[in-house]
């Protein structure tokens, strides 16, 4: 047992953050375009496409802060597709999502071939986002916690950020209760004389920036290249944090962080070879809690009522 | 009704159409509302009377014809127009975000506060004095799914005042109502109108009409068919003109001994639904050969599970269903229709029939594995449709032919196909779980006339039911459901929907002391 304790230090805690921020700012975004009443199964797909542009673009340039916005613009135009498909065109809500997850695998392997002339892994970037890594004064001095939170590179600050600003957006804003409303009771919302499709449009969109932030983050802070199938499933993983979490901001963050730590976990438990058993059975342990978490939590967590309930108006009828 | 002075025009319609891809649901519709007046509009369903409201309130666009709004013409693009104007609707399914708090809902959309943040201080505190104002008490930070149906009405009609409404359209305001509450409504209307908010309301009911409105249209296939003082028509004249030949009224029902042992009984029975709760806790009641026992009750308070229970879908946790002797609790479903128990159930589309399956089908479905039906292994085609056929003429069923999609009838033909199946059966004992909802005058007519054909060939029959006329025009006997258990009997001829309604609340005073 000495074994295991020998990996529970800081270190591990640090690579749980990292590891959790993408599976963050994928299900907050989840969890706002939810909330608006738009299942979205996609994100998956629009963090390749927000890595790949990201890389693309750092690449180019040479300034990963460039790369870093064509990521996040590039998934939330590349989101456009299911709110247009969804929103406007009625399309089932899983149905639009596994397309948008494999026409991204095409979209992506089709511009490696025409840019670098192959699949596969881009050229790596002159500077990643992790140069930028800062502690911040004071508070990164904090034992344990400190060097956890506090002294970490921009994307992770950013998630930290951008979960609390997603908690006020729907609490306390007027947009946010309009949302809420979308993805509740839609007749309700128009009635009052609100877009619900704009609300919905919204909603998909900003899920589509934080999506294609994730993928940024994947690609030039966690690493220096694009290499196709990065996203490895976070995508999913990250809908699975949004439902443990309840749809809520908090609890979506909170569901990222132990799906990141199982992940954290069994990279140690593969590296360091703790235990006598066959260290490949660990790469397993991520995807087995999430399917433990989920099959937990669900139950207790209530989806907003019209998730995935397409809104129409002028029905025909009396 | 009010004194009658100058009388001021606040909305008009002249010639409004509007087309649906099949159907023409308004057409040529002129009507003028004045200032301070309660106005009815009385039709079937689908006679067009949402339709046109939804026209008047910016959620369809008209396809013809122009609306004015204080003499000027006026074209809603959207509700928010239509509010902007000092319009409030309060739709027959409440608009009301379940999970929202009732501060949120009501202020929803014209939020105070500055930039896009929401002043919670500012809201909570005018919502608590335009409910002062207009003394509709309502309890501002509780959640909307915690309030009773009556409550969640106030706060729609608080939400349309918030907005500044001086004209309100209330959408059959009190279909999902009690007794008590209908009265508390009818007091909070007459109020308005004295601070000379304009109110039309939507019904098909005629009481509804000759308790509160000054004026009423009566709107039949999408047309206005007549315009009358309310005070100068009686009820009969109201239903010719809304079905457009005689209607019986009143129930015509004969005198009937009911003797002997009664053919189903229910002991202690308790059933737990989804949730967990005690949906039935500890009910008892039992059925006579040829009588009809109604079920009075809110809903909500057991009555999908007493149905559920009594046709097998739902286990019993503990107690007895009893019938004739035997306990069938632990019989499946086909086993007791086998015994002759047969039910008409409370949602026709979900549990009654299979709308895409032909109506002959439909027919036989349940029964489609028997003699008649059956040929080897194959079923007996010829004899199904044969049968339907004579079911179709006998129950007077409206459709193109027995091979049509049972989808494809109208509501009303859609259950007499149900109850042609199930009566057909010959039963012993019938459970009728709703059904009339959602029905027009003439069907429901038609629909009472054969439940009571039914008690006179002496089957035991079980009503369950939401409408109180319904219950009071039909039962032999009046039980109230409340929280799962009979807390009180009745004979409908000893008492009244008031004192009905009393124990329908569970005996305490309805919506305004709880609020």
């Amino acid at each position: 047992m000495s074994g295991i304790a020998s990996i529970l230090n800081t270190d591990l805690l640090v690579a749980t953050i990292r590891l959790s921020t993408p599976i963050t700012l994928a299900a907050i975004g989840a969890t706002i375009c939810e909330r608006s009443g738009i299942v979205n199964i996609a994100m998956e797909g629009i963090m390749i496409i927000g890595a790949f542009f990201a890389a693309v673009a750092a690449l180019f340039t040479g300034n990963p802060w460039i790369g870093l916005l064509a990521g996040v613009v590039a998934g939330g135009i590349f989101s456009l597709i299911h709110a247009v498909a969804t929103i406007t065109f009625h399309l089932d809500h899983v149905v639009s999502g596994a397309v948008m997850n494999i026409l991204s695998f095409g979209i992506v392997r089709y511009l490696m071939v025409m840019i670098f002339g192959h699949p596969g892994t881009t050229d790596a970037i002159p500077v990643g986002l992790k140069a930028y890594q800062f502690a911040i004064p004071g508070l990164s001095k904090i034992p344990v916690l400190g060097p956890v939170f506090f002294n970490q590179t921009p994307i992770v600050y950013m998630s930290f950020v951008l979960v609390v600003l997603t908690l006020i957006f729907l609490k306390k804003t007027k947009t946010g209760l309009h949302l809420r409303a979308a993805g509740e009771h839609p007749l309700a919302l128009e009635t009052i004389g609100v877009s619900v499709y704009k609300m919905r449009y919204l909603g998909v969109f900003v899920s589509g920036l934080l999506s294609g932030l994730a993928g940024a983050y994947l690609s030039i802070e966690n690493s220096v290249s694009f290499t196709e199938g990065m996203a490895n499933g976070r995508g999913f993983i990250a809908l699975a944090a949004m439902i443990s979490g309840g749809w809520t901001a908090i609890g979506s963050f909170v569901a990222a962080l132990f799906f990141g730590f199982a992940d954290a976990f069994q990279v140690r438990m593969q590296v360091f070879k703790v235990l006598n058993i066959p260290s490949e059975i660990f790469i397993i342990f991520p995807y087995v809690a999430t399917v433990l978490a989920v099959a937990g939590l669900v139950k207790k967590s209530r989806p907003p009522k019209a998730d995935g309930v397409d809104f129409m108006i002028e029905k025909e009828g009396a | 009704m009010g004194a009658k002075k100058e009388k001021r025009v606040v909305l008009e319609t002249k010639h409004v159409k509007k087309q649906f891809p099949k159907v023409l649901a308004n057409d040529d519709i002129n009507m003028v509302l004045y200032e301070g007046e309660i106005l009815s509009l009385l039709g079937e369903n689908g006679a067009g009377k949402s339709t046109l409201m939804n026209v008047l309130y910016g959620l369809y666009k008209p396809t013809s014809g122009e609306i004015l709004l204080e003499g000027e013409q006026v074209e809603f693009s959207s509700p928010k127009d239509a509010i902007r104007k000092g319009l409030g609707m309060v739709h027959q399914h409440f608009m009301l975000v379940d999970n929202l708090t009732v501060t949120e809902n009501i202020i929803l959309g014209s939020e105070p506060g500055k930039y896009d943040f929401i002043d919670y201080k500012t809201a909570r505190k005018e919502v608590v004095s335009i409910s002062e104002k207009y003394h509709l008490h309502v309890d501002p930070d509780e959640i909307i799914e915690n309030l009773s149906v009556g409550v969640q009405q106030r706060v729609e009609i608080l939400k349309a005042l918030y907005r500044k409404a001086r004209i309100l359209i209330l959408d059959e305001p009190t279909a999902v109502l009690t007794p008590q509450e209908v009265d508390e409504l009818f007091e909070v209307v007459g109020r308005l109108r004295e601070d000379g908010v304009s109110i039309i309301i939507i019904t098909h009911k005629l009481e509804e009409v000759k308790a509160i409105s000054d004026r009423v249209y009566i709107l039949k296939r999408g047309k206005i068919v007549g315009e009358r003082e309310t005070s100068q028509v009686t009820k009969e004249d109201l239903a010719n003109l809304m079905v457009g030949r005689e209607v019986v009224l009143t129930v015509h029902k004969d005198e009937k001994e009911v003797s002997g042992e009664p053919i189903l009984q229910l002991e202690d029975v308790v059933v737990r639904n989804q949730k967990g709760i005690n949906a039935l806790d500890g009910l008892s009641l039992d059925v006579r050969p040829g009588e009809i026992v109604g079920i009075a009750g809110v809903d909500g308070n057991g009555q999908s599970e007493l149905e559920e229970a009594l046709v097998g879908l739902l286990k019993l946790e503990s107690g007895r269903i009893l019938y004739k002797g035997e306990d069938i609790a632990v019989l499946d479903t086909k086993q007791r229709r086998g015994k002759g128990v047969a039910s008409v159930p409370a949602d026709r589309q979900k549990y009654g029939l299979v709308l895409p399956m032909k109506v002959s089908e439909n027919m036989v479905l349940g029964f489609h594995d028997e003699k008649p039906f059956v040929k080897g292994i194959n079923l007996a085609l010829e004899t199904i449709k044969t049968h339907s056929e004579k079911l179709v003429e006998e129950y007077d069923i409206r459709t193109p032919g027995v091979e049509v999609p049972a989808g494809n009838l109208s509501g009303g033909n859609q259950q007499k196909v149900i109850l042609a199946r199930e009566l057909s059966s010959d039963p012993d004992f019938l459970l009728v779980a709703q059904p009339t909802r959602g029905l027009d005058v003439g069907a429901i007519e038609y629909i009472h006339s054969q439940i009571l054909k039914m008690r006179d060939k002496n089957v035991g029959i079980l009503l369950i039911s939401l409408e109180l006329e319904e219950i009071f025009s039909l039962s032999d006997r009046i039980l109230v459901l409340y929280e799962g258990k009979i807390v009180k009997e009745f004979i409908p001829e000893n008492t009244s929907d008031k004192e009905v309604g009393f124990y329908m609340t569970g005996g305490k005073k309805t919506a305004e002391e709880r609020a």
